[in-house]
Order: structure tokens, then C-alpha cells, then sequence
């Protein structure tokens, strides 16, 4: 290519330079601050469509706001705290309020947590927001991934966001953990204490693990400051922005639906943000605080002063983890002491505490985690989807659910076996051995009765889309037989029991090639139609529209009989001439 | 009526049933149920004579004629005054039935039975008498020295006794259905007779061990604790995280789940 040159006026170059400039000046889409901010910002764009984002009506779907607003109440104590917590293990002489401790010896992270709890204005009050809303957080968070899981909302496109979820669950719980520590107190310490057991049970490097965590030998004077660290800087900031992603995955990927009449995979069904939902999750989250804000007004939670400061000599009974940590320590309960043993050179293997404390966590999450791949591998669907399953449509998978309920539940709840013991007047060692044999047998149990109850909950929606529902309204026959009238359902109530589809079981393709050999991919086939067919062996087909037809056709000729020997009774008007 | 009848389908029926029902149920039940005795006479007086009376009529059948102890029933020569005092004054003596331990109960007999009882085993052989009031009596918080006595109290209740009865003497459990009683309510002179002679699981705290002011003390510490006014609140029974969490999940997500029924449900 060639350029010849031409000489021009350097005005005649400028010509047009400023035409893009002017022409945005001139265009004025929003007016006065909210102009002026989009104008440095560009956020009007964002903001219009946040407003506009539209939520489906369900309660469940709450459950997460209750997570996300109990967090963000427990930011707001937490800063309230940190203004007076002193994470400081150094010893001094309790002098405060608090008349059972004056002239004690205690460390300056306990003295500071009671001087927020007698001596400064709204402090208890405050602490005890902080640690309620703690509990409510990782309750609502695991209430939020049942419901999530039960139908089905971490299929495609959903899995990474899942996974978030998964960690976010993990972090509340450690958070909580590194939280309520820092106190100091009796309770606290023996929390820490037991944490420093679960480090040293690892082989080989547990006790190197154990003086790197403590900077030296237990307890020192380094673990309240560092778990302090933890709590309020590198947790929360993990917390903030992995629950961001979490929440903005849900924008990206728009919120899903239970299935009803008009609501498709590609759509969703419900309220603008802007005005209703704006108002229905504002107000949620003053139910949430108001909630939060009067349990902790009139229940105590973790009387600090009651338990006294830590010293490594005693323990108290009852010395559980809050309820989150509450499945390791039951973990530990239910293990049997025998698995300890001595290897040549007289080392220790703690095979009775490093499997279930060190191990179980990540091993817990890890399969929480894991599950949507896994089911996607035996499912093979490769589509998206956003409208919701019911439980009971998905028999194989609620069963699953709930049977690892079960068995997180025996273990949470063999870490109160002391507490049952004493209020239920039984033998601590009894609950005991039965927890530890409902662990192994309650969870096939539970999966059992759950895909049962989920079979029948299906074989009642085909009852009901075949049959109507019951009226309640009993007719006798003139022979004297008697029969409940049923009522056919509107299409809408119907479209709901039948708009689901029943997956089969996958069916294993050639095993040998077109030349006989025997495929390489066969044996993850075979295993995999195997699981395919644990997942939909059973299952109850949905009614078909000739299926309703027939239906329909019998119940006419059977109503019009009914109808033609009952009706001079059901219109005339009782006896009166 | 009609009106009522109408609404007998709504959800919260249901729940209005149970409440009412259980509101009736208690009720009618804190009429029935048996109220305690309260007999008190001043200075009891002893004497060994009724003293073996009452113990060949109560007693004999588990600790023997002799109080020398049977198969039923340990020895009583030399557990001392203190020691009847103890379970017989808390009805955990004589016992009902055979269980793993004595639990509390009733009194079954008048101070001056009791005295007389004590007398008797007493004098079987040498043990601890009943308690000076002088150490049984709690130290009033106020001045700072009795401040810091009830602090010391509360150091040696964390280190000797909060393992089994919890660190607010709530109680605890021990193996194979015994159990360390909670604390709360027990006459001072109860709780040092049980110190001084290690009734059932609990082990003997001598003098030598705690002396009677550091026993003092601890009485004190439990006495304070109980007159403190519950700044944060109901305890729960001051059980710990335990009690927390369940009623973070069943009354604080039961009322949070009801609150987002009602707001799904409610129209835009």
C-alpha cells in the first residue's frame, strides 16, 4: 500500500474529533445525583438490572437470605467487639465487676471479654448478637444446602457455585470455631486444647504441627492473638468475597423454580427486585435481626464468667464445641479406644483420634463437594437445568440426603451423649453403643424408608392426577355401598404432578466392537449402568395425557350413573310442601 | 361457633390445638401434682437408743443388724455422723429400690431422726461429725476479703469438682447411669458433708486435702453463683453449647422458617 502525502490544514484534521464527546454530553438518560454517579461510574446499567431481577416465591428460598443476613450481623457486632476485645494471653488481675472473679489471675483476652460483658454499655448484649447470630448463620448455611441439594438447584450450570457454597460451609464453621475461642475461658481453652490433641494425633508431623500452631509448647501465649488474626482479617475476608461470588453466580445463572404452570427452564417466574423484592428481603432481614436481637436479649449464651478462665488443669462437665463442631467431637465420642497402638520404636499411632478429627472434616466437605459431579457421571445429563425437582420425583437422591442426615446427626448427637445421659436417666455408655450401631445402620435405614416414602408420595400424585382429590364427601349408594365423591384437579394443580420426567435407568451399549474386541471404555460403562440403575431401578412412570383420557372417560360413565340415581335427592329441597 | 368452624382447616389450627392442649395438660397437672412437706423444728435433739431403732427398722436390711455391711449394703463403722447426716438429710437414704446410685429425695425423717441416727453410727466407730456451722455458713460478697474468698472458692470448684458437676454445679454424667447430682438449692451443711465424706462416686475431700475455710469457700463460690443475678439472660440450664444449639435450631429457625413462610405467602 501506498500513502501519498497531502498537505491540510491542521483544523481539517481535527474535524470530527469531538463529534463522540459532544453527542454523550448531550445525552441525559438519568437526571440529578443518580446522573451524576452513572455519569463517573457506569453504574445505572448494573443497578437496572439488579432492580429488575426477578425472585420466585418460595419460602425455601429464604433460607439462604437468613445465612447472608446473619453474616452481615455478624460483621456489624464484630467490629462492635473489636473495638474492646484484647487478644492478649498475657496474665493480669481481675478487677472488673464481676464479684466470684475479683482477685483472680486471668489472662487479658478473658478480662477484656468480661469487661465487654459487665462493664461496657451494651456489651453483653452485643456479644451475645455476635455469638447468637453466629449459630444462626451456620444453622441457616446448612439448612440452605439441604434445600438446595434436596431438589436438585446443583445440576448444570450450578456446580461451581455449589462447590462455593461448600466451602462457604466450611469456613462458617471454622470461623465459628477460631470465634469462640478467643474468649479464653474454662470452655474455650478446653476447645483449643482439644484442637491441639486432634493436631498431634497426625502421624509423624503432628507434634511439629502442633508447636508451630502454639509457637512452642501448649498453651503459650500465641494461639489467642493468631486465632484472633484468623477471626477477624483472614476468614471474613475469604467469607466476604468467595459469599460474593456466591451470590453474583446466582445473577449470572438467575434464580431457579419450583416447576408450575408456566414456569419452563427458560424462564423465570416471579417478583421484580424493584419494589417487591426490595421490600420483602429488607423486611426479611429486620425479622432476622429483630429475631437474633431478642433471643440474645432474654437468653444467655456462653456465660464466659460462669465457665472461669482458662488454666490447663481443670475441666468442666458438658464441655462441648458449639453445635457446628458438635459432629467431630461426638466423632471422637463414638470411637473406640483401641485403635491406638504402638509401633516398633515406640511410636504412638493415634488412630483412635487422627481419622476422626483430622481426617473427618475434609473428608465431610470433600463428599458434600463432590456430589453434583458424581451425580452428573451417573445421570450422564448434560443439560441445564433451572427449574427445581421435587424431593419425592428424585427417590434415589433424597434417599441419599437424608441418609447422610443420619448419620451426620448420630454424631452430633453423640457429642451431647453426657447431657442425654443425665436428663434422659440412662447409662452413658448404652447411648454410647447404641449411637455407635445406629451410625452403621441407621443411614441404610433412613435411605430405605426415605425412597419408599418418596416411591408412594409419587404413586398418590398419579392417584390424584388420575382420580382427583378426595372431597371429603361421602355418598351412599341405593345398594348401600358407599363411595367418596373425588374432584377432578384444574389443569393448573395438575400440570404440577406431571410435568416431571422419570429418568431410566442408562442401558449398557456393546461391550465388543464392530470387530469383536472387547471396547476398553466397557467396564466404566458396566459400572456406571450399574449405578444408573441404583439411582432409577425404581420408579413410578407420570401419567400420560391418553392415560388421564382413560381416566376421565370411566369416571364420566361412572359419575353420570351416580348422578342419575342420586340427583332427585341431592336437588330437592328437604320436606317442605 | 360458625366462625370458628370455618377456620378449623387453617394451618395454624393445628398448631393452636397442641398449645391449648398443652397449656391444660400443665396446668391441670400443676394442680394434681403433690406438693413437697415442710416440716422444720429447731435444735434436733440425738440419742443412740432411737438412734438403733430407727436404723433396725430403716437400715438394717441392706447394712446388716449391726451396721457391720452386707452383701446389699456397705459397712457404716466409722463413715461418722456427717455421712448420715448427709444421706439420709437429702432423702437419698433409705433408698427405694436397688439402682446404680441413690438419687435424691424426700426426707423420710424428722431432724431429730436423723440426729438420732447420726448418734448411733457414730458411735459405732471414729468419723466426721456433723459440720461446724461456722464453716457451713456462705461468705456475703461485699467486703473485698470475702470477694476474693469467693473468687478462691470458684478457682478450687473449677479445679476439684466442675469435671463432674459442671462448671455453674449443674451436674454431669458419670459411667453406666451414675451421675454427679447438680448443685443448685443443696443446704450449705449438704454440700460439706458430701465433701468431707465422699458419698456414692464422689471422692473424700479430708481436711488435709481442703480444709474447712478452703470448703468454705467453695460453698460460698456455689451460693454466690446462685444468688447472681442471670445477667444474660434464661441459662438454659447453664448445659453449655449443647442447650445453645438446640434452641438455635429449634426455636430460632423455627421462627425464622415461619417468618419466610408468611413472606413467601404474602402477595406482592
Amino acid at each position: 500500500m501506498s500513502a501519498t502525502y497531502q498537505p491540510r490544514h491542521a483544523a481539517e484534521l481535527r474535524d470530527g474529533d469531538r463529534a463522540a464527546e459532544q453527542r454523550q454530553a448531550g445525552q441525559k438518560p438519568l437526571g440529578g445525583i443518580a446522573g451524576w454517579l452513572d455519569d463517573r461510574t457506569g453504574a445505572a446499567k448494573g443497578t437496572s438490572y439488579l432492580l429488575k431481577k426477578v425472585f420466585p416465591d418460595h419460602w425455601s428460598f429464604m433460607l439462604g437470605e437468613i445465612a447472608m443476613y446473619s453474616m452481615i450481623i455478624c460483621l456489624l457486632t464484630g467490629v462492635f467487639l473489636t473495638f474492646w476485645f484484647v487478644p492478649s494471653q498475657a496474665q493480669v488481675v481481675y478487677d472488673g465487676s464481676y464479684v466470684p472473679l475479683q482477685g483472680v489471675v486471668v489472662s487479658d483476652a478473658y478480662r477484656s471479654t468480661l469487661a465487654i460483658s459487665f462493664d461496657i454499655r451494651g456489651g453483653l448484649l452485643i456479644r451475645q448478637i455476635h455469638h447468637w447470630a453466629a449459630l444462626i448463620f451456620v444453622v441457616a448455611v446448612f439448612v440452605h444446602m439441604a434445600r438446595v441439594f434436596f431438589t436438585g438447584a446443583f445440576r448444570k450450570p450450578r456446580e461451581i457455585n455449589w462447590v462455593f457454597g461448600t466451602i462457604l460451609s466450611l469456613l462458617a464453621a471454622i470461623e465459628g470455631f477460631a470465634g469462640y475461642s478467643l474468649p479464653d475461658d474454662l470452655l474455650s481453652g478446653t476447645g483449643i486444647r482439644a484442637m491441639n490433641g486432634f493436631v498431634q494425633s497426625a502421624p509423624v508431623i503432628g507434634s511439629y504441627m502442633s508447636y508451630f500452631f502454639f509457637g512452642g509448647a501448649f498453651p503459650g501465649e500465641s494461639i489467642i492473638p493468631r486465632l484472633y488474626s484468623v477471626h477477624v482479617l483472614l476468614i471474613p475476608a475469604i467469607l466476604v468475597a468467595l459469599f460474593t461470588a456466591h451470590i453474583l453466580l446466582v445473577f449470572v445463572h438467575k434464580h431457579t423454580q419450583y416447576p408450575g404452570p408456566g414456569r419452563t427452564n427458560n424462564n423465570v417466574v416471579g417478583y421484580p427486585f424493584m419494589p417487591v423484592y426490595i421490600a420483602k428481603a429488607g423486611g426479611f432481614f429486620f425479622i432476622v435481626f429483630g429475631v437474633i436481637a431478642l433471643v440474645s436479649a432474654v437468653v444467655t449464651i456462653n456465660p464466659i464468667w460462669a465457665y472461669g478462665p482458662y488454666d490447663p488443669s481443670p475441666v468442666t462437665a458438658g464441655s462441648q464445641p458449639d453445635w457446628y463442631m458438635g459432629f467431630a467431637d461426638g466423632a471422637l465420642r463414638l470411637v473406640p479406644g483401641w485403635l491406638e497402638f504402638e509401633s516398633w520404636g515406640g511410636f504412638t499411632w493415634s488412630m483412635n483420634i487422627f481419622p476422626f478429627s483430622l481426617i473427618l472434616l475434609p473428608a465431610m466437605w470433600t463428599l458434600i463437594g463432590i456430589y453434583p459431579f458424581v451425580e452428573k457421571w451417573v445421570t450422564g445429563d448434560n443439560r441445564e437445568h433451572h427449574l427445581l425437582d421435587r424431593p419425592r420425583n428424585a427417590p434415589t437422591r433424597t434417599a441419599i440426603g437424608v441418609a447422610g442426615i443420619v448419620m451426620y446427626a448420630v454424631l452430633m448427637f453423640a457429642a451431647g451423649n453426657d447431657l442425654m445421659a443425665i436428663k434422659l436417666h440412662l447409662s452413658i455408655n448404652d447411648i454410647t453403643n447404641a449411637l455407635r450401631l445406629l451410625f452403621f445402620i441407621g443411614p441404610p435405614i433412613a435411605f430405605w424408608i426415605t425412597k419408599r416414602i418418596c416411591l408412594s408420595l409419587q404413586r398418590a400424585d398419579r392417584q390424584k392426577v388420575l382420580h382427583g382429590r378426595e372431597t371429603g364427601t361421602i355418598w351412599r349408594h341405593a345398594d348401600g355401598r358407599f363411595e367418596e365423591i373425588h374432584a377432578p384437579l384444574s389443569p393448573l394443580e395438575r400440570w404440577s404432578l406431571v410435568q416431571h420426567e422419570v429418568a431410566e435407568p442408562l442401558q449398557l451399549t456393546h461391550e465388543v466392537d464392530a470387530n469383536g474386541v472387547a471396547r476398553p471404555a466397557a467396564r466404566k460403562e458396566r459400572l456406571r449402568a450399574k449405578f444408573s440403575n441404583f439411582y432409577f431401578r425404581d420408579r413410578v412412570p407420570t401419567v400420560t395425557p391418553s392415560e388421564l383420557e382413560a381416566a376421565h372417560h370411566e369416571h364420566e360413565t361412572h359419575d353420570s350413573q351416580v348422578e342419575a340415581a342420586h340427583a332427585p335427592e341431592a336437588i330437592e329441597p328437604a320436606g317442605r310442601p | 361457633m360458625n366462625a370458628l368452624a370455618a377456620r378449623r382447616r387453617h394451618p395454624a389450627a393445628i398448631a393452636l390445638l397442641i398449645l391449648v392442649g398443652l397449656l391444660i395438660t400443665g396446668g391441670a397437672y400443676s394442680f394434681i401434682a403433690p406438693k413437697d412437706a415442710n416440716a422444720s423444728a429447731a435444735a434436733p435433739t440425738a440419742s443412740v437408743e432411737e438412734g438403733k431403732t430407727l436404723f433396725l427398722g430403716n437400715c438394717a436390711s441392706c447394712h446388716g443388724t449391726n451396721a457391720q455391711g452386707t452383701a446389699s449394703g456397705p459397712s457404716l463403722v466409722g463413715v461418722g455422723a456427717a455421712a448420715v447426716d448427709f444421706q439420709v438429710g437429702t432423702g437419698r437414704m433409705p433408698m427405694a429400690q436397688p439402682a446404680v446410685q441413690a438419687p435424691r429425695n424426700a426426707v423420710k425423717f424428722d431432724e431429730d431422726e436423723i440426729a438420732s441416727l447420726a448418734a448411733y453410727v457414730a458411735s459405732l466407730g471414729p468419723g466426721p461429725g456433723v459440720p461446724d456451722e461456722e464453716y457451713t455458713t456462705p461468705l456475703e460478697a461485699g467486703t473485698e476479703e470475702n470477694n476474693h474468698a469467693i473468687a478462691e472458692g470458684g478457682e478450687i470448684f473449677r479445679v476439684n469438682c466442675a469435671m463432674c458437676h459442671n462448671f455453674a454445679g449443674a451436674g454431669g454424667a458419670l459411667t453406666r447411669g451414675k451421675y454427679a447430682p447438680g448443685l443448685e438449692g443443696v443446704d450449705p451443711k449438704h454440700i460439706y458433708e458430701a465433701m468431707v465424706t465422699g458419698p456414692q462416686s464422689m471422692p473424700v475431700f479430708s481436711d488435709t486435702n481442703l480444709d474447712p475455710e478452703a470448703k468454705q469457700k467453695v460453698i460460698s463460690y456455689l451460693k454466690a453463683q446462685e444468688d447472681a443475678t442471670n445477667v444474660g439472660g434464661m441459662t438454659l440450664g447453664n448445659l453449655g453449647p449443647v442447650s445453645e444449639g438446640l434452641f438455635a435450631w429449634v426455636f430460632m429457625l423455627g421462627i425464622l422458617i415461619g417468618a419466610a413462610v408468611w413472606l413467601g405467602k404474602k402477595a406482592a
